[in-house]
């Protein structure tokens, strides 16, 4: 049986990882575990933090190397918060996705990095968006990637229903990255939650010790 | 444009790249399967039963090298019955399990091939042994196959221990679903088999009557 893992090819720092997106009545919830590894050998860092806000409402979940997705973030930010003077308002999701993806698939031959962008605007309410390694832009309702997101496809497709309630919504993403930080030796560490909604952005942290338990053999 | 030499079928191995699980429950076992056979990227068989019989009572399910897993196969299924007949009665499922790792761990470099055994007896009831590259371990359930990494997350959230014969089918049919749904090597129809102290029943579940899930 063969895992390709994209993110064990990538060179240096790469954060083999679980993220995750999911949209619930009236917000979104993004997440992601908190472990870099170099090679899949030596973790480098335990408490990293992969969602990274790129606005007041938009926040993005990186997954590949670290360093490009770094550099694709910093560059996007700033983009961002120009077009948002430019036009005189907030942005909308759609436009920190489409920063994003312009910047990968611009640089596709040099970079390896792909995104979550989930956030909160008032034409669209809620939204998730996702920009694979290519540059391929598309829109979901709830999304996983990383390493670990193989493994819970399959609870993913079972578990999740459209229009869950905010505790619900926070229930389910919780469960589905401890049940990949479980299976994939790439992630770990504490599972990162940030509840975007109209009224504002909450941050969850649940430490390893607090993650739900599932059956253990 | 290009002319292909020949099709890729023909040159490709034929793998049964797929989603196998057995779970045991008090008093027996389900041992389910999907049912597609692939050669790089194409079908060559989509309704392949990889539910292979060892004895009356013990059932493996086959994953890998679809030439690898069926020659195993046979060769357990013709040690076994030698065995049965020079003690007497039925074979344990340990004894089956034993006799596939025999195999799979002295060809380990040369095979590549997972098969679960899975079965019931008269001494331990319902029992399932993973036997992966020679490995032997007696699980509560087992999944292999190429469909499984995706659903390693729902059988770790979804399993609990105690559940009755009709839960556990329920159980396999809806992972075998999900994976099917995932795995571009795994799909079809999903063969179940259940053997219990009382006999073996086979079952197949055509794939418009799998149950569905959340499709975005």
């Amino acid at each position: 049986m063969e895992k390709h893992c994209t993110d064990s090819r990538v060179k240096g720092v790469s954060t083999g990882t679980t993220i995750l997106a999911a949209i619930f009545d009236g917000g979104v919830v993004i997440g992601s575990d908190s472990r870099a590894s170099i090679g899949g050998e030596y973790v480098s860092s335990k408490t990293i933090n992969k969602v990274i806000q790129v606005h007041d409402r938009i926040f993005c979940c990186i997954a590949g190397s670290l360093a490009d997705a770094q550099a694709v973030i910093k560059t996007a930010k700033f983009h961002l918060s120009f077009h948002s003077v430019q036009m005189e308002s907030p942005p909308q999701v759609i436009a920190a996705a489409s920063v994003l993806k312009d910047l990968c698939y611009k640089n596709k031959d040099e970079l390896q990095a792909g995104f979550l962008t989930a956030g909160w605007d008032k034409k669209n309410g809620p939204q998730v968006y996702v920009v694979s390694l290519g540059g391929m832009l598309i829109s979901q309702q709830v999304t996983i990637g990383g390493s670990g997101s193989t493994f819970i496809y399959g609870y993913v497709d079972a578990k999740y229903k459209p229009n869950m309630t905010k505790e619900e919504c926070l229930q389910f993403a919780t469960n589905a990255l401890a049940l990949a930080m479980g299976r994939d030796n790439v992630s770990g560490g504490v599972a990162h939650l940030v509840v975007i909604t109209e009224k504002g952005v909450e941050h969850v942290v649940v430490p390893g010790d607090k993650l739900p338990r599932f059956h253990d053999e | 444009m290009l002319e292909e030499a020949a099709p890729e079928w023909l040159s490709e191995e034929v793998k049964t790249g797929t989603t196998i699980i057995g779970i045991e429950y008090d008093g027996g076992v389900v041992l389910g399967s999907d049912s597609r056979v692939s050669a790089g990227e194409t079908v060559v068989n989509r309704v392949m039963n990889k539910l292979s019989p060892l004895h009356d009572k013990i059932y493996c399910a086959l994953s890998g090298s679809a030439a690898d897993a069926q020659t195993m196969a046979e060769i357990v299924n013709y040690q076994l019955d030698v065995h049965s007949i020079e003690i007497g009665e039925d074979p344990q499922v340990r004894s089956a399990a034993t006799l596939v790792r025999n195999i799979s761990y002295k060809y380990r470099e040369e095979l590549s091939a997972h098969l679960i055994v899975a079965g019931w007896d008269r001494r331990n009831g319902g029992q399932v042994f993973a036997t992966m590259k020679g490995l032997l371990t007696r699980q509560p359930f087992a999944v292999g196959g190429s469909g499984s990494s995706y659903v390693y997350g729902f059988v770790d959230a979804e399993y609990r221990r105690g559940m009755s014969k009709q839960e556990c089918q329920q159980f396999v049919v809806n992972t075998l679903s999900l994976a099917m749904n995932r795995d571009g090597s795994s799909g079809g129809v999903a063969y179940i088999v259940t053997i219990d102290e009382h006999g073996t029943e086979e079952k197949v579940i055509l794939g418009n009557q799998l149950p569905t899930f959340f499709d975005q």
